[in-house]
């Protein structure tokens, strides 16, 4: 499997992106890693604008026919904007999991240096995809039945 | 691919919902060679072992008929579900779940053994599955023109036997179609055949959403040997007459019934976003009132969709938790889609 894994963008091992915008806002969404091992997303569950979350926190869901994974927080912060087309629209995150698909942006004073860069991130997602036995994880979500 | 049973099988092979719209709107390819077979020459002491074994009444068929239905313990909890093709003087077939294959045939060994029924299983053999409304339009470039025509005559749970290929128009997605059994070492000739027929192949995944959508049940979640067929939504597999014949389970399934039967075993589909799964509680207000035993998002639909075991007084609506999160939900009686067969 080839997934993309952008240069610019921070990791968490959890598989979650940021992205640094201006302002101290940070964007965060999946990976392509995640989304292509989840499979089509049916449903999103989006934090609340104004939420107070913590790096490592679940403060995400997202479903696809087989299974329900949580996403977590990269960093401590403040959820400021949510992604409401995911709503609808749950397959943007397949589709463009780097753009459109993005989840939600975080207010934080954190900073990005303290996730893995995208040669770490990749190490991580290569060794995931070599050991398909880990169960429950995003990476690799559990038969329902 | 996922672990199954033992096998690796591939969950989808690229999407999963684009397979199950397939197979609804056209035709999709199960590769369902984990299923367990199992071959009964002698009809004469078979009869009376399967008369014993199954809830269905096995005088309910005939030569190329397939019946539905549970082997239950003494109990009557479901061991498997499964089903018996009648191949006349031939015998009959048994296909049963894979995850079960090691229990099943320990019951079955020390019965048949006393019924004198000779089995063997075979493992020489793989299942390949066409459904959906195209299926038989796409076995056209595939099958010769006598095979064809014999298939197209035969009905819904009805099988062709032509030696090579065992043809039975079943199936575990709610349309039309065929599940073929063949020698292993023909089926990846046939397997491309059908692809090349424009047959699209698809994997675990669209199997469960299909079967979910047609209502019929999945073994180990729907129901378990502490589950009668009765609070399973299986009732109707159950043959009570002729009343003097003793099947296994059959006295705790009459006890259960003229005690009265505690549990219903009906749909639900969520009212709002959302998705189901199994074992999440369901209330009505603040009474707990059951639990899913299976559930899926619906591609058909695009709403939440379970299977529940719920209170004998279970209204028209409920609610079922979800993290912690009650959604509103109405209940149903299956099929949450309408079958054409």
């Amino acid at each position: 499997m080839s997934s993309i894994i952008l240069p610019e963008l921070r990791y968490a091992e959890s598989h979650e992106w940021a992205r640094a915008e201006d302002g101290g806002i940070v964007t965060v969404g999946i990976t392509d890693h995640a989304q292509h091992l989840l499979g089509d997303l049916v449903f999103v569950e989006i934090p609340e604008v104004g939420r107070v979350v913590t790096a490592a926190e679940s403060c995400a869901v997202v479903e696809s026919v087989k299974a329900a994974s949580d996403v977590y927080s990269p960093l401590d912060g403040v959820v400021v904007e949510v992604n409401e087309a995911l709503a609808d629209s749950p397959e943007l995150i397949n589709q463009d999991p780097y753009g459109e698909g993005w989840i939600f942006r975080l207010k934080t004073n954190a900073s990005l240096d303290e996730l893995l860069d995208a040669a770490a991130y990749q190490a991580i997602a290569l060794a995931d995809e070599e050991d398909e036995d880990v169960e429950g994880s995003l990476s690799n979500p559990k038969l329902v039945d | 691919m996922v672990d199954f049973g033992g096998w690796d099988m591939p969950l989808h092979y690229g999407s999963q919902l684009m397979e199950h719209h397939q197979v609804r709107n056209a035709a999709g390819l199960f590769d369902v060679s984990h299923m367990t077979v199992v071959d009964f020459a002698d009809p004469a002491p078979t009869r009376a072992l399967l008369c014993y074994l199954l809830a269905n009444d096995i005088a309910r068929l005939y030569p190329g008929k397939a019946l539905y239905s549970c082997m239950l313990n003494e109990i009557g909890g479901v061991i498997d579900d499964l089903i018996v093709y009648d191949r006349g003087e031939a015998g009959y077939r048994l296909v049963l779940n894979a995850a079960t294959r090691d229990k099943d045939l320990a019951w079955i060994t020390p019965l048949a053994e006393r019924f004198g029924a000779v089995w063997r299983e075979r493992e020489d053999l793989a299942m390949l599955a066409v459904q959906g409304p195209q299926a038989l339009t796409r076995l056209e470039s595939v099958l010769d023109a006598a095979t064809l025509a014999a298939v197209r005559a035969s009905r819904r749970f009805h099988a062709v036997d032509t030696g090579a290929l065992f043809i039975a128009r079943t199936g575990y997605t709610g349309e039309d179609g065929v599940e073929i059994l063949l020698t292993a070492a023909n089926a990846p000739a046939l397997w491309d055949r059908l692809l090349e027929a424009g047959v699209a192949p698809c994997g675990l995944g669209a199997r469960d959403t299909l079967r979910l959508e047609a209502g019929m049940n999945l073994y180990g979640s729907d129901m378990d040997e502490t589950t009668t067929p009765l609070v399973s939504g299986l009732g109707w597999t159950v043959a009570w007459q002729p009343t003097e014949r003793e099947f296994i389970g059959r006295a705790a399934l009459d006890r259960q019934r003229i005690a009265g039967i505690p549990q219903i075993f009906v749909g639900l589909v969520l009212n709002e976003r959302g998705v189901l799964r199994g074992h999440q509680t369901v209330y009505d207000g603040d009474r707990e009132i059951g639990q899913t035993t299976s559930g899926t998002f619906s591609p058909t639909l695009e709403r939440g969709i379970a299977l529940a075991r719920l209170a004998a007084d279970a209204g028209d609506r409920c609610e079922v938790e979800v993290r912690g999160k009650r959604l509103s939900a109405l209940v149903v009686k299956p099929p949450f889609i309408p079958r054409p067969l």
